[in-house]
């Protein structure tokens, strides 16, 4: 799926599994076993959810394949950065097809190996590919059960399946392996019907706590990731950049390259490189080519792109639109208005974009740090003009994606650079590059009305979004107002640079603005934040979620001296968040520390409240840092902020205590847990520094100048 | 200018032909094919490139590697012995204190640096020890917990 196509159903909900047509031949090159495939659409008989009638339905996307000596593979083209899905799928389909947890290998986004993904981004994987596992792990288990009692001579209904083997219930030593079952057999099944899925009170590993299954390789230096290959014959790439985005070339003086033996020169359009067998000398020759370019003016810089936007954009789509808003404002005692600001975000993940590769006739193929491998085959496959079955993407790990490796100019650039040179290459951004060629996180613009009648019911919503998206943003999830509008302003080439999907798009924006509103009208009305929520809040879910987050953080506890506390609500990726932050302000300088954090989430079926809690730390102690330290310096394409001395991500220090808690829903759907957490950072903290200094910053970051600005 | 430098990798006598301006982060990873240690900013802010040099964690990235002729390095290949892991690492896993696991060789070498000159620092000692080592996935308070855990089995000893 290409990256534009991601971005517009990333920036709204997307509430079903998104799918391509692509049959493959995989099945022929198995050996013998029991093969279960599957398609994520079949979600739509399995759990009753929608899948777009638009949408051709795959053959399938993922298989699972029970060897003859008893070993389950399960290849998936998702793949793992990070969010433990290598772990909680294993866990579902260990305990669907009861087969020790160990026996499971999951084998993830190897073009060649495992079949058609769209990508692994949108918190979809377990929200669509879990239930799907696990009906095709019942299945299986059904398939052995019946090969079992041909073997044994017993009735299906008289036995059983435990830990790989199945056995008689009346006589346990009456039993057979899955290994030798499987033996001699070559059965391959679509997953046709939902076979009967265990219920929670008879789950033996899903919902238990396991420790991601990577880490050994991970703390031993053994996972491989796309720059740690290195090839016979390879060189490195260093590209000449220029130094505002979006430049063109005008010439090339390439004559510096002489005083480095072995350096060659690789031009093709506007791509500008140099080549070496070792890296540093490829780096230091790409110094000496001087590159003419002509740069694009500056329109608007870190300040003014706020009023740039506002000036610029006219075109608006209102997304959600309730009774009058005439009548609402006649009907309110309090009216707020306010407008949010959000500066560009860099998703910097600690490994740059990297990719290694080699053409061997007419075939390219590619370890690649993306979170898209399926995606950039197709863009290889049409860049180079070739079928995209001679492009293979293979497995690694990614060092962090937070969406902006769903974007591969890395993968595009080295393959260039690899055809042009006719040698197998390495092309690892560094630090600059990263941030010059991230797809950051857009700048946005919220305008915001809200009023409350002498009841303090919330009458009134008036809700502009530029830049930002729509998703999350739907009131049903949040808050009972029945006058209200929500429109979005979009124009497609706004931005100095590329911008894109980083974690829970727009929804981290929309949230900040929204919760700060809410807040700033229950003050203005002189009510508690945390009462006038629940008495406009109706959706019994957002209510619960919100009661589990006050009764867990202790709402009405005594307050030390310069601290505070905030709420903040959120609905991302089917998940229901309700965040409460304590922060210190030091009113002298304006400096923020957060003490603590409680995250309360109803995620639905938690498969493992293990993973999902790191999942929720790690959304939380990311969000710190857009909600107080991250923005882009930038003067239009001119892209000022270079490495970690300008741009502050969370530090050891700056991390609270963290606690998550979980509703329990476990014969529920399972929702999204990548995402939903860190949308409701940034309101929370802004919350939480009102009611400790009484500084209402309607700009992320809430720097201390900000606060201190704010103070007067 | 090309020329000669040997030390000790994980215990291990190395010489290795270098041009003299090059990191030892370039040394260790594309010469000596160790790739555990990883780049992250090139600049020394990040932390993940972190080994040891004489026990002492130092940023590989800022260095050179004449700068360490004659001296004993240890990256996060030379930590386990065998199969069995170093506590540092073994607390890593028990704690689950990393996701991506990019910056992971970088934190445990800092970490075991520290822990080797103080086994039992406190919290704050952690913190200040380890701020400069990054982690965008957010895993701070468990690797916090996962060097306390592993200060109480070092004592003091590799």
């Amino acid at each position: 799926m290409k990256a534009e196509k991601i971005n517009e159903l990333y920036f709204g909900d997307v509430d079903h599994p998104v799918t391509t047509y692509d049959r493959r031949d995989f099945l022929k090159r198995l050996g013998g076993g029991i093969i279960i495939i599957m398609s994520f659409s079949e979600l739509s008989f399995l759990t009753g959810c929608k899948t777009k009638q638009d949408e051709e339905r795959p053959d399938f996307n993922a298989y699972l394949h029970i060897k003859e000596d008893g070993s389950v593979d399960c290849l998936t083209g998702k793949i793992e950065m990070g969010q433990g899905v290598i772990t909680s799928l294993a866990q579902e389909l260990a305990d669907e097809l009861e087969v020790p947890f160990k026996s499971v290998n999951m084998v993830m986004g190897d073009t060649d190996l495992c079949p058609y993904d769209a990508g692994t981004w949108g918190s979809l994987t377990t929200r669509f590919e879990g239930p799907v596992i696990r009906a095709a792990g019942a299945e299986a288990r059904e398939i052995l059960i019946g090969l079992a009692a041909k073997e044994l001579g017993v009735s299906e209904k008289q036995l059983e399946a435990s830990e790989g083997e199945v056995f008689d219930k009346n006589d346990k030593s009456k039993k057979i392996s899955y290994a030798d079952l499987t033996k001699g057999q070559r059965i391959v099944q679509q997953l046709k019907k939902a076979p009967e899925l265990k219920k929670s009170k008879d789950f033996d590993i899903i919902g238990k706590s396991v420790i991601s299954t990577d880490a050994v390789d991970k703390v031993t230096g053994k996972a491989v990731f796309s720059g740690d290959i290195k090839l016979p014959g390879m060189v490195y790439a260093t590209i000449v950049r220029p130094r505002v985005w979006g430049s063109k070339k005008l010439s090339v003086d390439a004559s510096g390259l002489d005083d480095f033996e072995g350096a060659e020169l690789v031009e093709d359009g506007d791509l500008v490189a140099v080549v070496h067998p070792d890296p540093e000398v490829a780096s230091k020759a790409a110094q000496k080519v001087n590159v003419e370019w002509d740069a694009p003016e500056s329109k608007a810089d870190n300040e003014t792109i706020f009023k740039y936007f506002v000036d610029n954009i006219t075109e608006s789509e209102v997304n959600e639109e309730g009774g009058m808003l005439s009548s609402g404002r006649e009907a309110c005692e309090t009216i707020v208005e306010a407008e949010y600001h959000d500066g560009y975000k860099a998703h910097s993940p600690v490994e740059p974009h990297t990719a290694t590769c080699y053409f061997e006739g007419d075939k390219l193929t590619m370890w690649a740090s993306t979170q898209t491998p399926f995606g950039t085959r197709e863009a290889l496959a049409e860049t180079f003009s070739m079928p995209k079955e001679k492009v293979h993407l293979k497995q690694n790990f990614l060092g962090g994606g937070f969406g902006g490796k769903i974007y591969n100019p890395q993968a595009i650039e080295a393959a260039r650079i690899a055809k042009l040179s006719g040698k197998p290459v390495q092309l690892a951004y560094t630090r600059r590059e990263e941030f010059f060629n991230d797809y950051f996180r857009p700048a946005a613009v919220v305008r915001s009305a809200s009023g409350v009648d002498s009841e303090g019911k919330l009458k009134l919503w008036e809700f502009d979004i530029y830049c930002a998206g729509s998703r999350g943003t739907g009131l049903s999830y949040l808050y009972d107002i029945p006058n209200n509008r929500t429109r979005t302003f979009n124009k497609g080439d706004i931005h100095p640079f590329s911008t894109g999907a980083w974690r829970a798009p727009g929804n981290n924006t929309t949230t900040f603005a929204r919760e700060s509103q809410i807040d700033a009208t229950a003050h203005a009305a002189g009510i508690d934040p945390l009462e006038f929520r629940l008495n406009n809040i109706t959706n019994p879910e957002m209510k619960a979620t919100l009661e589990l987050a006050a009764e867990t953080f202790n709402w009405n506890k005594e307050k030390p001296e310069g601290h505070g506390y905030g709420i903040s609500l959120g609905w991302d990726a089917g998940t229901y968040v309700a965040m409460i932050a304590e922060v210190k302000v030091d009113k002298a300088t304006g400096e923020v520390q957060p003490i603590r954090v409680v995250c309360a989430q109803n995620m639905g079926q938690v498969v493992n409240p293990h993973g999902a809690k790191v999942q929720t730390e790690g959304g939380i102690t990311m969000g710190l840092g857009y909600a107080l330290t991250e923005e882009m310096e930038f003067d239009w394409g001119r892209v000022i902020t270079r490495n970690f001395d300008s741009y502050h991500f969370t530090k050891f220090s700056m991390t609270p205590e963290i606690e998550s808690v979980f509703a329990d829903n476990m014969d529920a759907a399972p929702q999204g847990g990548g995402e939903p957490a860190i949308i409701c950072v940034g309101g929370a903290i802004a919350n939480a520094v009102f009611d400790a200094c009484g500084a209402r910053v309607n700009r992320q970051p809430i720097t201390p100048e900000r606060i201190l600005a704010a103070l007067g | 200018m090309k020329q000669n430098v040997s030390f000790n990798l994980n215990g291990k006598p190395v010489e290795v032909e270098v041009n003299g301006d090059e990191s030892l982060l370039t040394v260790i990873r594309t010469y000596l094919d160790h790739t555990g240690t990883k780049y992250g900013c090139g600049m020394g802010h990040c932390g993940s490139c972190t080994i040891l040099i004489d026990k002492e964690p130092v940023r590989s990235c800022m260095m050179y590697a004449e700068d360490v002729a004659g001296k004993e390095i240890t990256t996060i290949e030379g930590l386990a012995k065998g199969e069995e892991l170093h506590p540092v690492q073994k607390a890593f896993v028990e704690h689950d204190a990393l996701q991506c696991g990019y910056c992971t060789p970088g934190m445990i070498m800092n970490a075991t640096g520290l822990l080797l000159k103080k086994p039992d620092m406190t919290r704050e000692e952690i913190i200040e020890g380890m701020e400069e080592n990054l982690c965008r996935c957010g895993s701070y308070m468990r690797i916090i917990d996962a060097i306390q855990t592993a200060g109480k089995e070092m004592k003091g000893g590799m």
